[in-house]
C-alpha cells in the first residue's frame, strides 16, 4: 500500500496552517476576529504563479485532496483519483491547494475549536457561515500564497457554488472555473432535504444546543440519520437498485427491525462511519451554506444572468444524468446564464448510474473532459 | 468512417466561411468534433459555441478549442435567447433529426441568419444506385440502410419547397460537388447544398 512508489500520486503531504488576525467580515453581520485555515499543496508554483489551482470541497469534503498523510494511511485524500503526477489535475503542470474551509471539523477554525475569547470551544456560538465567506477567505489564503490569480478554481456540489462565487466575488482572480455537479441555488426539495437532516441533529437529546463539547458527549444518533438521508440524496435509484437491489442480509425474511435488506445495512455502516469522526455543528453550518447560497440574489437582483455578468472567466460546467440532488437542469441553468453573458463554456452532460457521487468516481468521458479542459489551462499559463 | 465524412465535407468549410462576417457570433449545430468552429474562428474570429450530443466530440471540441455544449438538438434550443446568433448552422445534421420542422424554427428565432447544408439525395449517383436497386452508399452517405442514422434524406428541392413553405426568406444557394460550384442542373450534379436564410 506504500504511495511512495506510485507514480501517479502526489504521494506524502503535510498539512499546513496559515493564522488570520485580520477580522474577516461575514455574510451573517458577525465578525471572526482571528481564524486558522488548513490546507495542503501539491506540485509547484511557477515563477508568476499563473498555475494554480483552488480545489474547493463539498459538504463533508476537506483539505486533503490527494496523497497520504503517512505511508500507511488506509485512505488517499478523497479526490486522490482525480490529482496527481499525469492525472486530469496534473500536479506535474499545477501547483495544487487543498483547502479546509471555515466551519469545517479537520483543522480550520469550526465550532469544535476552542474560541480564544473564552478558552472554550465555540460550540453553538460559532457564526453561520455563507459560501461567499469561504471564498472570502479563501482569498486571503491566496494573498498569503503570493497567488494573485488562480488558473481554475475547481469543485464538485457545494465546491463548485464556491468556483462559481469565485467569478462574481473576485472577477479578475479567477481564470477559469471547474463547477462539476452543482447548482446555482437550492430547490425547495433540496432545503427541505436539509432541514430533516438539521432537524435530526437538533433534536438529539445530546445536542445540547450546539454545546455538547462541554458534556462530553456526542449527538451521533442525530448526526448518523442525517448522514444517511444525505446519503440516499447522492445515490441514484438505478444505482441503488444494481448495487444493492432487494438483496437480503440473510436467506430468509427475520420478520423484525433489525436489518434484513443490505441497503439497510449498508446505510447504517455509512451513517455510523460518519458520526465517528464528522462535527454534528459543522454539518449543521454546511447544509446552512448549501440553503443560502444564491448569487443572483447577491449580485443580479434575482436574475443570474445579471448576476453573472460581472464574471470575466472561462467555464466548464458538468453534469451528471441520474444526479437527482443536483440534475442536469440545474447545470443548465448555470450554462444558459453564461451563454446569455457570451461567456465562454463548455458543458458536459456525463451519463453515470452513480447519482450525485458520480463527481467523485472516475468514469471514463467525465476524465477525459476533465483532462482535457485542464490541458487547455496548462496551454494558457505554461 | 468519421475521417472519410469530415474530409468529404471540409471543402464545404470555405464555402461556409465565404458567407460569415468576420468577428461574428456563430452556433453550430450538431457541430461533431468541432472542425467547422475552429475553422470559422480561424479564418473569420468567429465567437461562440458548437452544440452536440455526442460524448466523444465534446472530448474532440476541446482538443479542438471550441467551446461545445452538450445537448441533444431535438429538445430545442431553450438555452438560446432569440436574436443572439449573428449565425445558426446546422451542417450535415439535418438528416439525422426526427423533428426538422421543429429545428429550422428554433434556429430562425435564435439566428439572425441561418445556414444549412446538407447531402442531396438527388445527386446522379444516389439516383443511379436506386435505379440499381439498392439505397446509396456514398462518402457524403456512408451507412448501410439498417445501420444509418440518417432518417429525413431530401433533395434541394424538397428543402427549398419546405424553406418556402415556412415562409423563411432565402439570402443564398450554393450547390457543390466537391466544394466546386454546380450551375448546371444542381439537383442533379451537385451532391452537397448550402442554403442561407433568414426568418420572416
Amino acid at each position: 500500500m506504500s504511495s511512495q512508489r506510485d507514480s501517479s500520486s502526489v504521494g506524502i503531504v503535510v498539512p499546513q496552517t496559515a493564522h488570520f488576525d485580520e477580522p474577516l467580515a461575514l455574510t451573517c453581520g458577525v465578525d471572526m476576529a482571528n481564524y486558522d485555515l488548513v490546507y495542503e499543496t501539491y506540485g509547484t508554483l511557477n515563477a508568476d504563479a499563473s498555475n494554480a489551482i483552488l480545489i474547493c470541497h463539498a459538504l463533508s469534503g476537506h483539505h486533503h485532496v490527494a496523497g497520504r498523510h503517512h505511508a500507511d494511511e488506509k485512505y488517499p485524500g478523497w479526490w486522490d483519483t482525480m490529482i496527481g503526477p499525469g492525472k486530469p489535475i496534473d500536479t506535474n503542470h499545477f501547483f495544487v491547494v487543498g483547502v479546509n474551509n471555515l466551519g469545517g471539523c479537520h483543522g480550520s477554525t469550526g465550532p469544535s475549536s476552542i474560541n480564544p475569547a473564552t478558552g472554550q470551544p465555540y460550540g453553538s456560538s460559532f457564526p453561520v457561515v455563507t459560501v461567499k465567506d469561504w471564498v472570502d477567505s479563501q482569498a486571503r489564503l491566496s494573498d498569503r500564497l503570493g497567488i494573485h490569480q488562480w488558473a481554475a478554481v475547481v469543485g464538485g456540489s457545494l465546491g463548485g457554488m464556491q468556483a462559481l462565487m469565485w467569478t462574481m466575488s473576485f472577477p479578475e482572480r479567477i481564470r477559469h472555473a471547474v463547477v462539476i455537479a452543482s447548482a446555482p441555488k437550492l430547490s425547495a426539495q433540496n432545503i427541505a432535504f436539509n432541514d430533516v437532516a438539521r432537524q435530526a441533529i437538533l433534536t438529539d437529546p445530546e445536542f445540547h444546543n450546539g454545546d455538547y463539547y462541554q458534556h462530553g458527549v456526542v449527538p451521533t444518533r442525530g448526526l448518523r440519520l442525517a448522514r444517511m438521508l444525505g446519503h440516499i440524496t447522492y445515490l441514484s435509484d438505478d444505482g441503488m437498485g444494481e448495487k444493492f437491489g432487494r438483496m437480503l442480509r440473510n436467506e430468509k425474511f427475520q420478520y423484525s427491525f433489525d436489518v434484513e435488506f443490505e441497503i439497510e445495512s449498508y446505510l447504517r455502516y455509512q451513517g455510523d462511519k460518519f458520526a465517528g469522526y464528522f462535527d454534528a455543528n459543522t454539518y449543521l453550518l454546511m447544509t446552512k451554506a448549501l440553503d443560502y447560497f444564491d448569487p443572483a440574489r447577491r449580485y443580479g437582483e434575482g436574475n443570474l444572468t445579471r448576476a453573472l455578468a460581472r464574471a470575466k472567466a472561462s467555464f466548464l460546467i458538468a453534469s451528471f444524468d441520474s444526479d437527482w440532488r443536483f440534475s442536469p437542469d440545474r447545470s443548465r441553468e448555470i450554462v444558459k446564464a453564461l451563454v446569455d453573458n457570451r461567456h465562454k463554456v463548455t458543458y458536459a452532460e456525463i451519463e453515470s448510474t452513480h447519482g450525485h457521487d458520480a463527481f467523485l468516481m472516475d468514469d471514463p468521458q467525465y476524465f477525459a473532459v476533465m483532462r482535457h479542459y485542464m490541458q487547455r489551462i496548462y496551454s494558457e499559463v505554461a | 468512417m468519421a475521417d472519410a465524412e469530415t474530409l468529404n465535407i471540409r471543402p464545404e468549410f470555405k464555402q461556409i466561411a465565404e458567407q460569415i462576417t468576420p468577428g461574428s457570433r456563430v452556433l453550430d449545430l450538431g457541430c461533431g468534433d468541432g472542425s467547422l468552429m475552429a475553422f470559422l474562428q480561424q479564418e473569420r474570429q468567429v465567437t461562440g459555441y458548437g452544440v452536440d450530443r455526442d460524448d466523444a466530440n465534446i472530448v474532440s471540441c476541446l482538443e479542438h478549442g471550441v467551446h461545445a455544449i452538450q445537448s441533444n438538438l431535438e429538445a430545442g434550443l431553450s438555452m438560446f435567447e432569440s436574436g443572439t446568433f449573428d449565425y445558426v448552422i446546422l451542417s450535415h445534421t439535418i438528416q439525422s433529426m426526427r423533428d426538422i420542422e421543429g429545428i429550422l424554427k428554433e434556429m430562425v428565432r435564435v439566428g439572425k441568419e441561418c445556414i444549412v447544408s446538407f447531402p442531396n439525395f438527388g445527386f446522379w449517383e444516389n439516383r443511379w444506385q436506386i435505379l440499381r436497386g439498392r439505397m446509396p452508399v456514398s462518402d457524403l452517405i456512408p451507412y448501410q440502410w439498417y445501420d444509418t442514422p440518417n432518417i429525413h434524406f431530401c433533395t434541394i428541392k424538397d428543402f427549398s419547397r419546405l424553406c418556402h413553405e415556412l415562409g423563411f426568406q432565402a439570402l443564398e444557394t450554393r450547390q457543390l460537388h466537391e466544394g466546386e460550384h454546380v450551375p448546371f442542373l444542381p439537383n442533379l450534379f451537385a451532391s452537397v447544398a448550402i442554403y442561407r436564410f433568414k426568418g420572416e
